[in-house]
């Protein structure tokens, strides 16, 4: 594990920022450690030899001197870290986002959650590893060697004890943090397993009580709770090893250079002042490392958010499909798909294999198959959030890569079958694809989506914010606004998936009415597992595994 | 004991969890204490040993103090080393106690509405793992440092009286007031920043998770928009209060600075007034400098502490929770034995979830005979599913009576009426363990030849043998491993190892997709033989089989009577099966008629 990722130096400047403003920050307070030192040397000293306060009074002013200076030095220090901390957090945040959204979506959409993790509380464990690690890190740089230096210019026995033991510490700790990983590696699977006990039983208390058996499994939680508390012991009498290690060495060290400056004392190989100062600063050596290791928890965190980061960064972003053509306008599209062939990354079989489908201008098809045909990844590819592999895709006799992909999309109206509402108004949800659509048009929209009963009721009407995720609707609700969306577009074709799967009979009715109305007139393309649409579109078709079937019977010619 | 406790705050009632385990901590806070007090009086013997050298006595004066600094400087390492293995398996020791306690008192309070969303289990589980962290960083920190505290101002007393004095003040100061305003600014200004936060999280899950539509639409420029004016907002927020955080580790840096210049005052005056030799100045000075180590963690800890009494609150706030559910006490033996079995009656069934609240079940009634299969059917939020958790004794009735062969359910205790009817509730809890274990769980005893036996019933076995374990194959965490269809099907296999009679199936299709729906539900049907069956779903497809449905409507009964019976009147019924094109649903519907009224011959006299 690196301490420092390049990349984070090279992506944020405010990491640059931050490591100068650091370094400066470190080296005066080097200086001001070094001088407090020799204060209180001098000043012990002076006391010894008979000095009093009249001629000690400037040296014990400059400690306070000292005191005021380390405060403002902190107060600054802080301030900078936590204030860099914000601004690399918002460098990475901004990059992210605007790398995840300039490609075209991911349809899957399963790394969306991740990924809001990861730009809000996956991004805060920079915070400690900008605000704290990185600059006691480079205290750990320069406080060590400073201190050696001045210690051995007083004495040069001391120093190399202090500079035998220094590198040591980060070597044991290497060998031990090496050996508890490996450890630790083998253990996790147990320990999350043991540790995700009590979570699973908690949930499934239901199931327990309705099987008689909860208050049997009470035993069983203390069981499995007593399990990981030996397996966690037994990790962290490792894992804590490390830190041992850095104290001993740390504290010995010290006692070694008091003795050994004791002893030279009486000797009278050395004066009082530099014992004292060699003293007063040996463990100073020492104290840079051991908050380092005190951090190091937190240094990990922050190293794997910011390795986060750069995964999703260097995944390339799915560039913006080609094609700059426009399409002159017309009412309703004629699409035709011709053998078309789409494999999904990573997967063996093809979700679309050799699909072909023709849908004149003003007629609309009912794409009709079990689960997993692909019928949804069909309406992907025309929507452009996917490109064939094979095949070919015309819009009124245009192929539809040298259309421009923005363009296109203005032309259609999509009801996916989980529609995602904003934390907006009702208005604002409808208005998606025309923000500036005036009210009467918006609430014409929601009349043709059979949706205007329902926004009455709601207490401010269309001003009514929706929440997160439009909680406050029920599902065939949040269909409805999506079909508002649509019907304020006024598309020429319309893409539909599985409109009213999972809805209740009453909510299913109203869909239904009103996709009848989207449809007149328009091209249309319903993805369905429900032969009761077939009353509602001109053709069926069925797909089965990835492949068109000739329909059985189109209901109406 | 236990009355005073509950009126102190949330942290103190978390410390009353470790009471059981005081004695471990105490040792366990020792050890942290001789770890602080060697290092800080490594520095002061080392004064204490530089000093008298200078003034150059025989080696002999000196040999007790070389061999006590050599010793100082192993016991801290060793101390502290012991004290984190001793707390945190204190610690470990408490949490396994809570989450007793936890578990304990949830399997006794109502486990459905209260706790249903999966955020708020993860939440509680969290709070309940806050037992430690207060424990380990929270308490453990305070007390070693109160004790090495005291130690160092009795030696810097015994120095020099206004030095000890000083460096109480001193340590108080950094130790106490610090700290404790330092949290409080940190907490302030996370209060500050949380609306800020609210927005920009919302802003990023409309653009990441509303992706498809947003690019669909032409709307991702503006959604990113809104994303970056959030994440100004919150930076600047951050930015500006970061100075407000700075002033605690000013604050710290202060304190210490300042009572060495005190001491150092004082020390020199009193060396030349004559009342403290060099020697002990030299300790006094290095002891006040030594100090601040002690109270170097309690700013950490502080800030924690804010954290922790809203866990502490949000936990106790459930464990104080009373039972919904009367348990008249007494197993199966001083209950009479089990329930004979008989027909299910539900009159003037009364539910709600508060006294405010609207009412879930307003008055509902219906029957099962044995054997009968009955359909609950009605639009989302109708009160279908508090029906089953009144069956399953979830939930207590608050007005009505719910009796099965004469006997008032709520008078038996829950395991007697549940030995009576099992079922499927809503989303089944698969446990992250192998398939026979997950069965097991309803009839514990249940030899292997008996498990495939139920797994052959709800058509698992052909897919569980192809399993490389077989029965002994990991299902995953919430039953991952296996699809929607296999999990229903699993959750099924259960209920009917039961010897229930009656079995309440709470919409066990939901999440599937339709080609599975249809194929689980007749499965289900199928398996369940001669138990009587009460389906509670909002699917109208595949009722024909059922003896007789009824629809609810907000917490009544509309309508009931056979799916044949229903559609021939006007009502709900039918009106939810009309569709908007003039010739609806066409595909199975002249067939549904007829076959309803075969159905229809077979109703039990229980039934109009």
């Amino acid at each position: 594990m690196k301490p420092l990722d390049p990349r984070l130096v090279r992506t944020a400047s405010a990491v640059r920022r931050h490591l100068a403003v650091t370094v400066a920050c470190g080296l005066a307070l080097t200086g001001l450690i070094l001088l407090q030192a020799w204060l209180i040397a001098r000043v012990i000293g002076g006391a010894t030899d008979g000095l009093g306060l009249t001629d000690l009074g400037a040296v014990i002013a400059a400690v306070a001197v000292v005191a005021l200076a380390r405060a403002g030095l902190a107060y600054g220090a802080e301030t900078a870290a936590l204030r860099s901390a914000a601004r690399v957090k918002s460098q990475l945040r901004r990059r992210l986002v605007r790398h995840v959204t300039t490609g075209p979506p991911d349809v899957a959409g399963r790394s969306a959650g991740e990924l809001a993790t990861l730009t809000t509380r996956g991004l805060d464990a920079l915070d400690d590893y900008i605000a704290r690690y990185l600059p006691q890190l480079v205290l750990a740089a320069l406080v060590p060697l400073a201190v050696l230096v001045v210690v051995a210019r007083a004495d040069w026995i001391s120093a190399l004890v202090i500079g035998a033991t220094l590198p040591l510490i980060p070597v044991f700790m290497a060998l031990v943090g090496w050996h508890t990983q490996a450890r630790t590696r083998r253990q996790w699977r147990l320990l999350n397993r043991l540790g995700g006990h009590f979570l699973d039983v908690v949930e499934g208390l239901p199931t327990l009580a309705l099987f008689r058996r909860a208050k049997a499994e009470a035993a069983l939680v203390r069981r499995v709770s007593d399990e990981h508390r030996r397996a966690t012991m037994g990790t962290l009498r490792i894992a804590f090893l490390s830190a041992f290690v850095l104290e001993v060495l740390a504290t010995l060290a010290v006692a070694l250079v008091a003795v050994e400056v004791g002893l030279r004392l009486l000797y009278g190989e050395l004066g009082l002042e530099t014992a004292l100062l060699v003293l007063i600063l040996a463990p100073e050596a020492y104290l840079p490392l051991r908050e380092v290791g005190a951090r190091f928890h937190a240094s990990m965190e922050g190293v794997a958010a910011a390795e986060q980061v750069f995964a999703v960064l260097e995944t390339g972003s799915g560039a913006r499909p080609s094609g700059t053509a426009q399409l002159p306008a017309s009412r309703g599209v004629d699409v035709r798909v011709d053998g078309v062939r789409f494999r999904y990354p990573g997967r063996e079989v093809p979700a679309l294999d050799d699909v072909s489908l023709d849908v004149p201008a003003g007629r609309s098809v009912l794409v009709d198959g079990p689960s997993g045909s692909g019928k949804s990844t069909l309406l992907a590819l025309l929507l452009r959030f996917l490109e064939p592999d094979a095949g070919e895709v015309r819009i009124d006799g245009r192929p539809l890569r040298d259309l421009d992909p923005d363009a296109w999309r203005a032309r259609i109206a999509w009801v996916p079958q989980h529609p995602h509402l904003f934390d907006d108004t009702v208005a604002g949800n409808i208005r998606l694809g025309d923000p500036d659509a005036g009210d009467a048009a918006v609430e014409r929209a929601a009349r043709a989506a059979e949706l205007h009963d329902v926004v009455a009721a709601l207490p401010d009407g269309y001003a009514t914010r929706l929440g997160e995720r439009g909680a406050r609707l029920s599902a065939g609700q949040r269909q409805r606004v999506a079909l508002a969306r649509a019907f304020l577009r006024d598309p020429d074709l319309v893409l539909l998936d599985e409109p009213t799967a999972h809805l209740d009979p009453d909510n299913a009715a109203k869909v239904r009415t009103a996709v009848a109305r989207l449809l007149g007139g328009r091209t249309g393309i319903v993805v369905a597992h429900d032969a009761g649409w077939a009353e509602v579109v001109d053709d069926v078709v069925r797909l089965e595994n990835g492949r068109t079937r000739s329909s059985p019977g189109v209901v109406r010619a | 004991m236990r009355t005073p406790l509950r009126a102190h705050g949330p942290v103190w009632r978390l410390l009353g969890l470790a009471r059981p385990r005081g004695s471990r901590f105490a040792l366990g806070v020792l050890a942290a204490a001789v770890a602080t007090a060697s290092g800080v009086g490594l520095l002061s013997l080392a004064a204490w040993l530089i000093a008298t050298a200078a003034t150059h006595p025989s080696v002999a004066a000196l040999s007790v103090a070389v061999v006590l600094t050599r010793a100082l400087g192993v016991t801290r390492g060793v101390a502290r080393y012991l004290e984190r293995l001793i707390t945190h398996d204190a610690a470990l020791r408490t949490l396994a106690d809570a989450r007793v306690r936890v578990y304990d008192r949830l399997a006794h309070i109502e486990p459905i509405r209260r706790f249903r969303s999966g955020d708020l289990v993860t939440r509680l589980v969290s709070d309940t793992d806050a037992t430690q962290d207060l424990l380990v960083r929270g308490l453990a920190p305070p007390l070693a440092a109160l004790l090495t505290g005291a130690g160092v101002v009795a030696l810097g007393t015994a120095l020099l009286v206004p030095g000890g004095l000083l460096l109480a003040a001193g340590l108080l100061l950094g130790g106490l007031a610090v700290p404790v305003a330092a949290a409080a600014l940190g907490q302030a200004t996370g209060r500050r920043q949380a609306a800020a936060r609210g927005e920009l999280s919302a802003a990023l899950v409309d653009a990441l998770h509303g992706a498809p539509d947003l690019v669909a639409y032409g709307a991702m420029d503006r959604a990113v928009a809104r994303v970056e004016r959030a994440d100004a907002t919150l930076t600047a927020a951050a930015r500006r209060d970061a100075g407000l955080l700075g002033l605690g580790a000013a604050g710290s840096a202060l304190v210490a600075g300042l009572t060495l210049w005190g001491t150092l005052l004082l020390g020199v005056a009193a060396v030349e007034s004559g009342s403290l030799g060099p020697v002990p100045l030299a300790v006094l000075a290095l002891t006040a400098l030594a100090a601040f180590e002690i109270v170097a963690p309690l700013p950490a800890a502080a800030a924690r502490l804010g954290a922790i009494r809203a866990s502490g609150a949000r936990l106790f706030d459930v464990l104080d929770t009373p039972p919904a559910v009367r348990d008249p006490g007494g197993g199966l033996e001083s209950a009479g034995g089990p329930l004979t079995p008989g027909p299910l009656r539900v009159r003037d069934l009364r539910v709600r979830y508060g006294p405010g609240e609207p009412w879930a079940l307003d008055g509902l009634g219906l029957d099962v005979a044995p054997g009968a299969r009955v359909a609950v059917v009605g639009p989302s939020g109708s009160g279908k599913s508090t029906l089953a958790a009144v069956l399953f004794r979830f939930r207590d009735p608050d007005s009505g009576t719910v009796t099965l062969g004469g006997t008032d359910l709520s008078s038996v205790s829950p395991d007697v009426a549940r030995q009576a009817i099992s079922g499927v509730p809503q989303d089944p809890h698969l446990f992250d363990s192998t398939v026979r274990e997950n069965l097991r769980l309803a009839r514990p005893e249940a030899t292997d030849a008996q498990l495939w036996d139920v797994l052959e019933r709800v058509r698992l076995a052909v897919d569980v043998a192809a399993m490389p374990a077989g029965l002994a194959t990991d299902v995953g965490v919430h039953g991952a491993r296996f699809s929607g269809g296999m999990r229903q099907r699993l959750a099924l296999a259960r209920a009917l190892l039961t010897d229930a009679r009656l079995l309440v199936l709470d919409e066990p299709t939901t999440h599937l997709d339709p080609d599975t729906r249809d194929a689980v539900l007749d499965d289900l049907l199928a398996a369940a033989g001669d138990r009587a069956v009460l389906l509670v779903t909002h699917d109208l497809d595949r009722l024909t089989e059922m003896d007789a449905v009824y629809v609810v409507v907000d917490g009544r009964v509309v309508q009931h009577g056979t799916h044949a019976g229903l559609l021939a009147r006007d009502g709900w019924y039918r009106r939810a099966h009309r569709l908007p094109a003039p010739a609806a649903w066409s595909g199975g519907f002249t067939a549904i008629p007829q076959r309803g009224t075969g159905a229809g011959g077979t109703l039990s006299a229980g039934l109009q």
